[in-house]
């Protein structure tokens, strides 16, 4: 086993792209280091990404947010400007485990580690955050929908990186919120969540609606009826009826030590009403 | 499998070691610097027990590599005191039993301390959330909260 | 020399104030040493290799790999730890907990284990040790393997206590009988009868600290263990007998211990541990992972429990019944015969019959936890007695204050009761502000009684004074939450001297003679009716000296407030002589000063206590919270009382876990899949409100200073008082533990959909 710490997104590329063995990068290490622990990952390399210039920067474009993929949610919690943008990322993202996790955690490796229950995944979802991918054949920018691909699977080739997140510059009258049902109120994993993310018009109507559930399917679901039903509404409650209905029924969960299938459909919907009406109230609606 | 030489600051002192790969920092902090205040509870960053500060960022030091800590500061229990004077957590811990079996105590104070730094006046639901990652089984977080608080209490005073 | 244990009534100098620990600054600064923060030079790393079948012979295990492998220093299967038990069934199950001989019984029963120079070497070996299993189909559900079909876990095993033996083997190793009157008749003259079924799944202590030890063998025979414990004493005798040792030649120290509440009352990993040491020539360091301590230590049963009470119309029950099957892991235990002692223990009862059956389970060997068997029975009874209250249309709490037990009472298994608690605390809970206090939507509130025996038994304790006139209290109870603070408080109270100049530890078992284990509440209780005799004992010694140091007879030397007093006008000039100057000159007057102390600690007075709860209940989620939570607990005497307000609402807030979210999760292939503290969800910091306690002093006359154990009681009621909290909440009985939020919706849901 090797431990390196390269430089530059070039030098890590290159060395994830001749790696012989099995390969892991290394940001936060909260969920790599649990899988080694574990046994269930016995990585040849790390390529620990943390010294490479800008990986651990949130800068503010003209286009939006750039968030670094070595950046720890603690510091997106830490940002006012990125907080009252994207107030629901930034939320999902200080939710994954204790704040011991939260010093290290990144929503890049919340996104690449693939699970279905990842917090920050159906916030960005909605957000509708992109990723920059780098690899053996340049850069890419790619939908994070797109990246996990099934539990703990993702559609990166050998030797790609995930560098940093994209988020769109806010128009007026946007929101955006994140809920997860866990059951205690703090360190456990969601049994089902909900992200929901609003643009309103001058007169409060819903103009454009992202409706993402966690925990609902093998990947993070972006329910585009749900975003559909929202549109032109003011959430009203025969609107909220038809949203947590399209939820529950968007939902393919399944039983584990976390919830059951019928749990998991009920409070999908309850989640994505509840949900959608706190980033209604942050987009300015009454 | 290869060492990996580490120069690192622990609790102010410039401190070298070799360490594996996969080696974590709550190991060399245990088994290689003999500095056992931080305990493994279970060795998945869901217990605390480990908690220790580097460059400022409370972590589990389970969920560290022992190879990243090279250039950091890191904090630990041992250093939690100045001297023989108690540091007032460790003191306010003390006058209120906000221990039993003290397994826990090390990551609490550590948890503790950092929660103060960034927060010199929680009210208890953010003391109670701020503490979250930390678990114990024996007092039912009652005294430890109360501890927190009138520790918050002189530090402002101080 | 005689020992009065009667409680005298004295007034307190030192017991009752609130001191800080002596072990408190080590604990404060990260020195304390735990079971895994000891090492010894050319120690190796231990591992044991674990079955992942819930239920399988063992046909083959082949080390010859793992041996091989450059740093393995020694492997060993249960060949090494020959069956030395000579008929003992209940130590051949420890031993062959320890390292499955034939069949593997659980998922992480232990089948191999290693010993190398690293634990990276460690692991490398287990993955080269080949097991060949022959997979049995197994069950891990209690009612499932009561029933006659259910895959039999052990063919020896013959139900005890049926009128007839059985003809066939079967999983359920005993059936036990409480109770006295007649049910039957008891039921026909009730007008109300409340009859239900409950279930509780199984939880584990969840001390933070995992199972540790260093065992180091010699060539000479002699050995050392260093281990956390709540009872090295035992665990010398288990480890000696299991090893084919004296008991003298081991030498056990209890490390600090991170936590046990019954769980380190059983050895696990230390004969295996000590076996390595031997094979290997070396000292082994044996740590368990987390997941190890949940698949492979020793969780409490789960349970399915039946419950019928009758009452007239007056409030007066006529009758009470309950069948408790508890499971036990796949070796034979006593759980449901406690369980079916203490259900009913709160009440006054002219007719009452419980039963109990013990259940074998493909699951790890059943430990104590907390009063061990009482939750799960009091959840069941203080369900049902609350619903019967609801019924009659009377108060919950009236209700009970008018059946509970009382002075002289026959309890349901069997003594008769002096002076208790249980009324007391009703009382002080009747007039509690918390009953009065505004309940919003959603909310609800509950209470419940609990009840447990607290144990007494073998203790042993040396008192030694300095010749600076300090205290060194050598005591072999360990101290699993502040008594050496408390053991110290009572040393300086007989003594007459300040707190300060007391120093207690918990020694070894080689400097000290035999002591049970902490467990049954047991440690302050015992230990300072021990430290009390010793302290007595050192007093006729300083007594003595001061004659010695006046010349007067001893019989005119009274000790009081820590001085040799003369007494009689014709001592008039003698100044008392403080404990410090007969100390100073003890060189002179005969050499040191000790007191000692070896008794069997009889008496240890029952304990009741009695829980107020307020939770709301999210109704479109099930989700619960408990928003406020009283404790009122008979202490007897409080010796130093914040200690003991830890205890109360340690158990509390155990029993919140074990009634919200705690449960082990099997899969259908046998294994557990919450092994970790993530998905068995312990309580965490903003789970929980401040957990008020009221202390209630009834005094135990068994004891000097009416002492009772208070460690246990407090997670008694919980389960029950938080059930009736939801039930009261949202109108939905609960009857299965925990009431997880799926649970709750579900319940709401079959309630909604009527």
């Amino acid at each position: 086993m090797r431990y390196i710490r390269p430089l530059s997104i070039e030098d890590a590329v290159g060395e994830l792209a001749k790696a012989v063995g099995p390969a892991a990068i290394l940001a936060g290490g909260s969920d790599l280091l649990v899988r080694m622990k574990g046994g269930f990952v016995e990585p040849e390399l790390i390529v620990d990404i943390k010294r490479i210039g800008g990986l651990s920067d949130v800068t503010e474009t003209a286009e939006g947010f750039r968030i670094g993929a070595a950046v720890p949610c603690a510091v997106l919690g830490e940002n006012k400007a990125l907080r009252k943008a994207w107030p629901g990322v930034v939320e999902a993202a200080n939710l994954i485990g204790s704040k011991q996790v939260q010093g290290r955690c990144t929503i890049t490796g919340n996104l690449c580690n693939a699970s279905p229950a990842a917090d920050s995944v159906p916030a960005l979802v909605a957000a509708g955050a992109k990723a920059v991918v780098a690899g053996p054949s340049g850069k890419r920018t790619i939908a994070v929908e797109t990246v996990p691909t099934g539990p703990g699977r993702t559609s990166l080739a050998k030797g790609e990186i995930v560098e940093a997140i994209l988020l769109d510059k806010r128009p007026e009258h946007a929101g955006d919120a994140y809920l997860r049902f866990i059951p205690r109120t703090e360190m456990d994993i969601a049994v089902v969540s909900a992200g929901v993310n609003l643009t309103l018009d001058d007169k409060g109507a819903i103009k454009t609606a992202r409706v993402a559930l966690g925990a609902a399917a093998p990947t993070v679901l972006l329910v585009e009826e749900a975003g559909q039903v929202l549109v032109g509404s003011k959430l009203d409650e025969a609107t909220m009826e038809r949203l947590a209905k399209i939820c529950s029924g968007a939902c393919r969960p399944i039983d584990d030590k976390r919830g059951t299938i019928e749990f998991r459909r009920k409070v999908a919907g309850v989640l994505a009403r509840r949900v959608a009406a706190i980033a209604y109230k942050r987009a300015g609606g009454k | 499998m290869a060492g990996v030489a580490v120069s690192t600051t622990i609790n102010g002192d410039a401190v070298e070691y070799l360490c594996q790969p996969d080696e974590t920092l709550l190991e060399v902090l245990r088994d290689r610097l003999g500095l056992t205040g931080a305990k493994e509870g279970c060795g998945t960053g869901d217990c605390g027990a480990c908690s220790v500060i580097v460059d400022g960022r409370l972590v589990c030091s389970c969920l560290v590599l022992g190879a990243e800590a090279e250039g950091r500061k890191v904090e630990t229990i041992e250093g939690m005191a100045h001297g023989d004077q108690l540091h007032p957590l460790q003191q306010k811990f003390l006058e209120h039993a906000a221990l039993q079996c003290g397994i826990c105590t090390p990551g609490f104070l550590i948890a503790a301390k950092d929660l103060l730094a960034k927060n010199p006046s929680p009210t208890e639901e953010e003391i109670r959330f701020g503490l979250a990652g930390n678990l114990c089984r024996c007092t039912g977080y009652d005294k430890i909260v109360r501890a927190v608080q009138d520790a918050a209490n002189v530090m402002k005073g101080a | 020399m005689n020992f009065d244990p009667r409680f005298s009534g004295r007034q307190f100098a030192s017991v009752g104030t609130r001191p800080i620990r002596p072990d408190g600054v080590d604990k404060v600064t990260g020195r304390a040493r735990y079971g895994a923060d000891f090492n010894m030079a050319g120690q190796l790393v231990g591992r044991v290799l674990r079955s992942p079948h819930a239920h399988a012979v063992i046909k083959k295990i082949d080390t010859s790999k793992a041996e091989k492998l450059a740093g393995v220093k020694a492997v060993i299967t249960a060949k090494d730890l020959p069956d030395l038990t000579d008929g003992d069934a209940a130590m051949y199950d420890i031993l062959d907990n320890c390292m499955a001989r034939k069949k593997a019984l659980y998922d992480g029963h232990a089948v191999a284990a290693v010993a190398a120079i690293d634990a990276r070497i460690a692991r490398q070996a287990l993955k080269l040790i080949e097991v060949e299993y022959e997979v049995l189909p197994h069950v891990t559900d209690v009612d499932e393997a009561a029933h006659h079909h259910a895959p039999l876990i052990n063919d020896q095993v013959f139900t005890e206590g049926l009128e007839e033996k059985p003809a066939k083997p079967s999983n359920v190793t005993k059936r036990t009988q409480f109770g006295h009157g007649d049910v039957h008749a008891g039921f026909a003259k009730a007008d109300f009868i409340v009859e239900r079924s409950y279930k509780t799944e199984q939880t584990h202590q969840g001390y933070i600290e995992p199972h540790a030890c260093v065992a180091s063998v010699n060539p000479d025979g002699t050995a050392d263990l260093w281990v956390c414990t709540q009872g090295h004493f035992v665990y010398r005798q288990h480890c000696a007998q299991l090893l084919g040792m004296e008991a003298s030649k081991l030498r056990v120290t209890s490390s600090e211990i991170g936590g046990g509440f019954g769980g380190k009352t059983h050895v696990w990993a230390e004969p295996v541990a000590l076996a390595l040491s031997r094979k290997a020539g070396r000292p082994v360091k044996l740590v368990m992972t987390r997941d190890e301590v949940f698949r492979a230590s020793g969780p409490t049963s789960a349970t399915s429990i039946d419950v019928k009470i009758g009452a007239r119309k007056d409030g007066t029950i006529t009758a009470a019944e309950a069948t408790l099957r508890y499971s036990c892991g796949p070796y034979a235990g006593s759980w449901a015969e406690i369980g079916a002692m203490t259900a009913f223990a709160c009440y006054k009862l002219e007719n009452v019959k419980t039963v109990g059956y013990e259940v074998l389970v493909n699951r790890p060997k059943t430990a104590a936890y907390r009063a061990p068997s009482a939750p799960m029975a009091a959840f069941a009874v203080e369900s049902a007695v609350d619903e019967l209250a609801h019924e009659l249309g009377m108060d919950a709490v009236d209700f009970r204050i008018k059946n509970a037990a009382q002075e002289g009472t026959r309890a349901s298994y069997g003594p008769v009761y002096g002076p208790i608690g249980i009324g007391p605390t009703l009382e002080a809970v009747k007039h509690h502000p918390h009953m009065k206090a505004p309940l919003k939507a959603n909310q609800g509130r509950g209470m419940a009684c609990g009840f447990w025996f607290n144990f007494g038994g073998q203790t042993c304790t040396d008192l030694n004074i300095g010749m600076d006139g300090s205290v060194s209290l050598a005591v072999g109870t360990v101290d699993v939450g502040g008594s050496r603070a408390s053991l110290s408080l009572v040393a300086a109270e007989e003594l007459g001297i300040d707190y300060s100049h007391v120093k207690a530890i918990v020694a070894d078992t080689s400097s000290l003679g035999y002591n049970d284990m902490t467990d049954g509440s047991r440690g302050t209780f015992s230990s300072s009716m021990a430290t009390i005799s010793a302290a007595r004992n050192a007093i006729k010694i300083l007594r003595e000296r001061a004659a010695q140091m006046w010349d007067i007879p001893v019989e005119d030397v009274t000790w009081e407030k820590g001085h040799a007093v003369a007494k009689g006008e014709k001592y008039g000039n003698l100044s008392p002589l403080s404990l410090k100057d007969i100390a100073a000159k003890s060189g002179t007057t005969g050499g040191p000063i000790a007191g000692h102390s070896e008794l069997v600690a009889d008496g240890a007075g029952v304990s009741f206590a009695t829980h107020i709860c307020d939770v709301e209940v999210d109704p479109e989620t099930g989700s619960t919270r408990v928003i406020r939570y009283t404790v009122v607990q008979d202490a007897g005497k409080a010796v130093h009382p914040t200690y003991v307000e830890g205890q109360y609402q340690g158990g509390a807030a155990q029993g919140i876990g074990w009634a919200l979210n705690e449960e082990y999760i099997y899969g259908k292939d046998g294994r557990l899949q919450n092994a970790g503290f993530l998905d068995y969800r312990i309580p965490v910091c903003s789970d929980l409100p401040m957990i008020d306690t009221q202390i209630l002093e009834i005094p135990n006359p068994n004891h000097p200073y009416g002492v009772r154990g208070v460690g246990e009681t407090s997670i008694v009621p919980p389960l029950a008082a938080i059930a009736n909290a939801v039930s009261n909440a949202v109108g939905v009985r609960m009857t299965h533990i925990p009431m997880s939020p799926p649970r709750i919706l579900a319940a709401l849901d079959a309630e909604r959909e009527g």
